[in-house]
């Protein structure tokens, strides 16, 4: 579940700087990944699935190296333990232990759903450095769930952004995101992130729970849970390699 | 001549024996005529489909097209060439632009293929021209299998999502304007169909396609080295390979059916020879040679082949007629494995086929028929008139 964190972690920020004052986006941009964004990080967590038929849990351990590298080792449940998932840059390779068989998730694969969640596995493929790839501009202020946000509106200013427009609710005392939508060059909203139960670890405010909502689609969406995560941690070089899929 | 006498006479004196062999050896025949003509017809018919449908008569290919690696689609495009652009004009070459997507029937998400078609175009029979403004939303027409499988009809608002060519992902609400009916499952299941220049502006790729359809039985003289022209022995490569692999397949029938027939043959002409030696022992007395005794026993089981030849010809002429003029209806859903197959085979059958399934059973029975005789050639005729076992 490494990418939903990811997706978290580097793709909902936006932030400003002092109370009071109207921050420019680039500061919001800069408070959160100063926040959030680590070299590395190890991270356990949960995802909840709610289907028409019920919900299940999915729990995963995640290993991840910036933007471009992760490990994903599936814990639980019995069916999808010790399926793994690696990626590479923009490559994603998948290990299923009931086939011994790794294969690349390409094509029309990379649209469906990751084990029946609100993301996909393109989701999983995002490489956002949004301060780099967008424009923010403080649009307003909101209250979410008591807390004093920041409205932030980001645009685009590179042409390979899977989002080209970001819409951002961010905390305005502990530069965390709280809310984000993600829209579609046409401006049609896409997908929604709510996120949660923020807590400070180590040293850094961070959220342990986001839900995610393809507003395409039915359902009550995704919950992702961190259960416990670890940044900057020594993470093996061998950790992002192929041969770590089957063993 | 007095073979063939004899020959007769002693068949038609075995009575049923002789008739249970020509029934069974004709069931052979009528069947081999008829499987070997339906799959002669699947190809005609799968071959027509496709080249009417899908591939037209050749296609240009952007050179990093492989619709076999999906890794290359979202590369494979590309401006088209001026040098075709005379050929588009005067209808003899018409361009298709494919872009991966994801679409939303009832909420639920589902991968297509989006393939951008000029809606003047008449090289295939994609019913373009049904293409029509849908205000904001996208006009799409698509096939009664995609309809069916995602609970869509005409007039539908579906929510499809694609990515651009830098990209980024787009959204817009498409409806649906017509559904078709086609046996090639290559243009329905899974695909959507949009006219080229909204899927061109839609995708940021202004001017460019992925593969260029040819008209039938027209010969494109311009050439560019990014794209390479396929022909129909490429294109129809893969339902060449599929028919010749049932034809093997069905091979193994027919030499199953044969063998019984023949083997009935074998095990009479055995009997004939054992119940006759005092015969086989009178006409060598009475002059006749050991290579003519053979030659009446082996007419005799070949007349088998005749006498089934004629039956067959008597009931299954009517019934290839039938098979040929009404069809064999196919079960439903056969064309859901991916392969062109009409709701029903029309059998073919050629001159060839007929002609060469009569000289192999033929030819088959006078073998089976030969090998028990020769052991006439061994046989002492004082000891075959005793009716001594030998």
């Amino acid at each position: 579940m490494k990418n939903p964190i990811w997706f978290l972690l580097a793709g909902s920020l936006c932030a400003l700087p002092a109370q009071g004052q109207t921050p420019s986006g680039r500061e919001i941009l800069d408070r959160i990944d100063k926040n959030m964004a680590s070299e590395t990080r190890i991270v356990q967590s949960s995802m909840i699935v709610h289907g028409r038929r019920g919900s299940r849990t999915i729990e995963s351990k995640t290993w991840a190296q910036g933007t471009d590298r992760s490990f994903t080792e599936y814990l639980s449940p019995a069916r999808e333990r010790g399926t793994k998932m690696l990626k590479l840059e923009d490559q994603l390779w998948m290990y299923s232990p009931s086939t011994d068989r790794t294969i690349q998730i390409s094509g029309h694969m990379l649209r469906q759903s990751v084990m029946g969640s609100d993301l996909s596995y393109e989701d999983m493929m995002e490489n956002p450095e949004l301060a780099d790839d967008y424009e923010a501009r403080v649009s307003g202020s909101e209250t979410i769930d008591g807390r004093d946000c920041w409205v932030v509106d980001m645009t685009g200013v590179v042409g390979d952004l899977a989002y080209p427009l970001r819409k951002v609710w961010v905390d305005k005392s502990r530069w965390v995101p709280l809310k984000e939508e993600l829209f579609a060059r046409s401006g049609k909203l896409l997908k929604k992130i709510e996120l949660s139960d923020i807590r400070q670890i180590e040293g850094r405010w961070f959220p342990m729970r986001m839900r995610f909502k393809d507003v395409l689609k039915t359902g009550e969406g995704t919950e992702f849970i961190v259960d416990s995560i670890a940044f900057d941690v020594e993470i093996p070089e061998v950790t992002f390699t192929k041969a770590m899929l089957r063993r | 001549m007095l073979a063939l006498k004899l020959a007769y006479r002693n068949l038609a004196g075995a009575g049923l024996r002789t008739w249970l062999n020509v029934i069974v050896l004709s069931f052979s025949f009528v069947f081999i005529i008829w499987f070997k003509g339906f799959l002669e017809g699947w190809n005609r018919e799968a071959r027509r489909d496709m080249i009417q449908w899908e591939i037209g008569g050749g296609q240009f290919w952007h050179e990093a097209y492989d619709p076999y690696d999906p890794f290359t689609l979202q590369d494979a495009h590309g401006m088209i060439p001026p040098v075709f652009q005379n050929e588009i004009d005067q209808g003899r070459l018409t361009p298709m632009l494919l872009a991966q997507g994801t679409f939303y029937p009832q909420g639920r998400m589902h991968s297509v293929m989006l393939r951008g078609i000029d809606p003047d175009q008449s090289i295939l029979d994609i019913p373009s021209r049904l293409f029509h403004e849908a205000g904001e939303s996208i006009p799409v027409i698509i096939g009664t299998r995609m309809a069916s499988n995602h609970s869509l009809d005409r007039g539908d608002n579906v929510t499809v999502r694609w990515r651009d060519v830098k990209g980024a992902f787009d959204a817009a609400e498409a409806v649906i304007v017509d559904i078709f009916k086609s046996n090639v499952p290559g243009v329905d299941a899974g695909q959507m169909w949009i006219p080229l220049n909204r899927l061109q502006t839609m995708t940021g790729m202004e001017g460019e396609a992925t593969l260029l359809v040819i008209r039938q039985n027209t010969k494109i003289e311009s050439s560019h080295p990014e794209w390479m022209l396929k022909d129909h022995r490429f294109l129809l490569a893969e339902i060449d390979q599929i028919i010749k692999t049932k034809s093997m397949g069905s091979s193994i029938f027919y030499i199953m059916l044969l063998s019984l027939a023949l083997l009935a043959i074998f095990d009479t002409q055995v009997l004939s020879i054992f119940r006759r030696q005092r015969e086989i022992g009178t006409d060598m007395a009475l002059g006749m040679t050991r290579g003519q005794v053979v030659r009446l026993f082996t007419v005799e089981g070949t007349m088998h082949a005749f006498l089934a030849a004629g039956l067959a010809a008597l009931y299954g002429i009517p019934f290839l007629y039938f098979q040929a003029k009404r069809g064999f209806p196919m079960p439903e859903g056969v064309d859901d494995y991916g392969l062109a197959i009409a709701e029903k085979i029309y059998p073919v059958y050629s001159a060839g086929l007929v002609a060469g399934t009569t000289i192999l059973v033929l030819v088959a029975a006078t073998v089976v028929s030969y090998l028990p005789a020769t052991k006439i050639a061994r046989m002492k005729p004082t000891e075959s008139i005793k009716g001594k076992i030998q």
